[in-house]
Parts: structure tokens; sequence; C-alpha cells
């Protein structure tokens, strides 16, 4: 599965699984935040990645 | 105007030698046109004259391919053409492959203008290569007479030096070649054009056509999370300090893995981005900003799956060929599945 801060263009080439990140520069972080919550955001779309890695999809799907 | 002397490429079947019977045939060399090169003249008006025609069997022509070029690239020098045609090939798979090849070397080794034509997707029309012109033919020979012209339109041209237009005028098949021209209207003038045109339902002509992506299937499920192994990887040039693999910032020309089995998080300094398509500050304060090892490792902590795997795969994915990051997938996915890894969270920037 793709983690990416612009889904349209990983629809486009052909990725399957899709979790929208953050920003291009950090798809699983946010230098603005304070580090601990940094951390729960990063923990937070990883647990939605797992999700879609678990979830029996037929074709490409934008997990939002 | 002086007459184009020309060799010409046919297959058993338009050699008038045989069917699927014949196609083990091994090339031969006749002097003169056979079949409907004899009508090739008289299409060019007179301009055209075959000296020589070089036969084979389908099969004998895929399978030896490269002996085939040897032979023909032999008996196409001594007779010094001006001009080498092969086919058209039409739909014909094992014919288009020799036709595009042979017209790659005798333009590569040779010299000589090569013209074939084919169906689009035969595979023989991304072998011939960008100094080959491929007039686009149905997959049927019902489209000889269509075809032939174009051919001869287009050979004479590069013999005499004249421009020849785009793929869409000329009927050829794009090379991937682009050609700088001047237009009356501006850029901005065009687009907006071609917007209108677009949201009035309207045709267009695109400038710029996107390229085509293949589609794969999606994979099966992750089926017991807490039992799995589960990697992460990025396209977004995480590598350790100082890149030791040297991982190029753009168009990568591999991908690597690296270790990360004792490390709970990606400290800045240790590592940093090799990628030259955005900007890095961010990543290199904390690389774990695209490649998330340190939330990662508290999941598996926490016992959401078994096991973080102990390597993650790394490529530079900025104006990478679609072809080369097709291929680092496919090492990757293999590498990733071969060591029981069931599923893997890619970032991509």
């Amino acid at each position: 599965m793709l983690i990416t801060a612009i889904p349209p263009i990983a629809l486009t080439v052909g990725a399957n699984r899709i979790v929208r990140g953050v920003a291009i520069p950090h798809p699983v972080g946010d230098p603005k935040e304070e580090p601990a919550v940094e951390l729960e955001i990063r923990k937070k779309l990883l647990e939605k990645a797992l999700q879609a890695l678990c979830e029996p999809i037929k074709e490409q799907t934008l997990f939002e | 105007m002086k007459t184009i002397r020309v060799v010409h490429y046919l297959n058993q079947f338009f050699g008038q030698l045989g069917g699927e019977e014949m196609a083990n045939l091994p090339p031969r060399v006749v002097d003169g046109p056979v079949g409907f090169g004899v009508t090739l003249k008289s299409i060019s008006g007179g301009r055209v004259e075959i000296m020589r025609t070089v036969i084979c069997g389908d099969n004998y022509a895929a399978e030896n391919t490269g002996e085939l070029a040897k032979k023909v690239l032999r008996w196409v020098s001594e007779a010094s053409p001006g001009l080498f045609i092969a086919g058209p090939a039409f739909g014909a798979g094992r014919y288009g492959i020799a036709a595009g090849t042979l017209c790659k070397e005798v333009r590569g080794k040779l010299g000589i203008p090569a013209v074939t034509a084919m169906h689009p997707v035969n595979p023989g029309a991304a072998i011939a290569g960008p100094e080959v012109f491929v007039v686009e033919a149905k997959d049927t020979a019902q489209d000889l007479k269509r075809v032939l012209p174009l051919m001869l339109g287009i050979g004479t041209r590069l013999i005499d030096g004249l421009p020849i237009g785009s793929p869409g005028e000329e009927g050829y098949l794009p090379r991937g070649v682009r050609v700088n021209v001047r237009v009356s209207e501006r850029g901005s003038t065009r687009a907006v054009r071609m917007l209108l045109k677009k949201l009035a339902g309207e045709l267009f002509e695109t400038e710029l056509p996107m390229p085509t992506y293949d589609r794969v299937l999606p994979a099966a499920p992750v089926r017991d999370l807490v039992k799995a192994a589960i990697a992460i990887g990025t396209e977004g040039g995480i590598v350790p300090r100082g890149n030791p693999d040297r991982i190029e910032a753009h168009n990568a020309s591999k991908w690597c893995r690296y270790d990360i089995a004792s490390l709970d998080g990606l400290e800045k300094g240790d590592y940093e981005v090799a990628h030259g398509g955005f900007d890095p500050v961010p990543a290199n304060d904390d690389p774990d900003r695209v490649l998330p090892l340190d939330a990662a490792r508290a999941l598996e902590r926490e016992g959401r799956f078994r096991k973080l795997h102990d390597w993650y795969p790394v490529t530079v994915g900025n104006v990478t060929a679609v072809r080369s990051a097709e291929r680092y997938g496919r090492q990757m996915g293999e590498a990733l599945a071969a060591e029981g890894v069931e599923g893997v969270i890619l970032t991509s920037t």
C-alpha cells in the first residue's frame, strides 16, 4: 500500500491501496507539530495503512 | 530524379514460399522484387527499384534474430541500397519482430534509412527504435494498398532530405522524438483553446500525450495482521549518511536495502534525503517524516503486527523512467515476499 500526499498521481500510475499523507516533503510527519503530537499523527497514518492492507479490494481504493 | 535502390524484407508467406508449414525456412536472398514488391516500382512512379529481396520463415526469424540480422546486414551492404524496406508486417508478431530488428540494425549499423509498417501493438514496433519510421498499419494485409504509398512517401523523402511531418500527419507511429517547431500561436492561447474544446466536449489534440501505465490486480489482503511481518519502504530517497550507494538524486539507476533491525527510529544526521525533487529540510531534520520507522516500531511493540521487517527498500522516484520503476518495484516485492513479508507500507514524496 502507498501513503502519498498526492492520491491523484497514485491513482494515475496504478497504485491499488492508497492512504493520503500529510505533504509531499513529509508524507508521514508534520514539522509544525510538537514531536509527541507528530509521532501520534504518524502512528495514526500507519494504523490506517495497516487497515488498508487488511481490507479485501477489487479495484483501486483511496482509504479516507 | 535518381532511382532509389531498395532491399526488401519479406516473410515466407509474402515471399510466396508457403504458409505456416514453411515458417522454419532459413533466410535466403533473391535478386529483384518478389510478390507485392513488384508493384512498389509503379506505386512510386518508377523511382524505386528493388534490387534484392530477403525472405525468411517467421519461426526461424523470431528464434534466430541475431543470425538473421548478421546475414541481412551482409546482403544489404553488398547491394548498397539507398533504402531498406521491411514488411509491412501488420499484426504478425514474429514477422514484426524480424522487421523491427532488421530496420534498426540496417539503420544503426549501415546508416541506411529504413522503413517498415505494422500494427501499433505488434512487438516489433517497440523494437524498431527512434531512427526507424514504422508506418501504422491495421492488423491484416487488407491494409496493404493504403500502407505502401505511405511507406514509399516517407522513404523517398528520407533519401531526398525532405522534411517529414508529425506522426499524425504522416501516418507513422510516434518514435519518441521531440522536434522543435515554430507556431504562430503562443502556448497559453493554444492551451486555453484546448481547454475550451474539452469543456465543450469537442475533440482536441493534445501536444503532450500522457504515458499509459500498467494496471495490476490488487494483492490479497493480509489475513492475520497480528501474525504478519510488515515492511516499510519509500521512493523518497531516505538513505544512511553520505548516501553510501550513491542513489542518484533523479532518474535513479538502482534501489537499495538498508538494515533497520536494531533501530527504533531514524536520527537526524544518521539518515538523510538523497531525493532531488522536494525540499529535503523537514526529512533531514527527522527522516521518520518520510520513512516512518519510529511509529512502525512502536506499533510492532504494541503487537499490532508480529514483526517489522529487518530492512527497508528505497529508491529515488524523481523523473525516474517508468520502466525502471516497474523493475525496482518488482524486485523489491519479490525480495520481500521471499523473506516472508506479507504487507508493505510504501511512502511517496
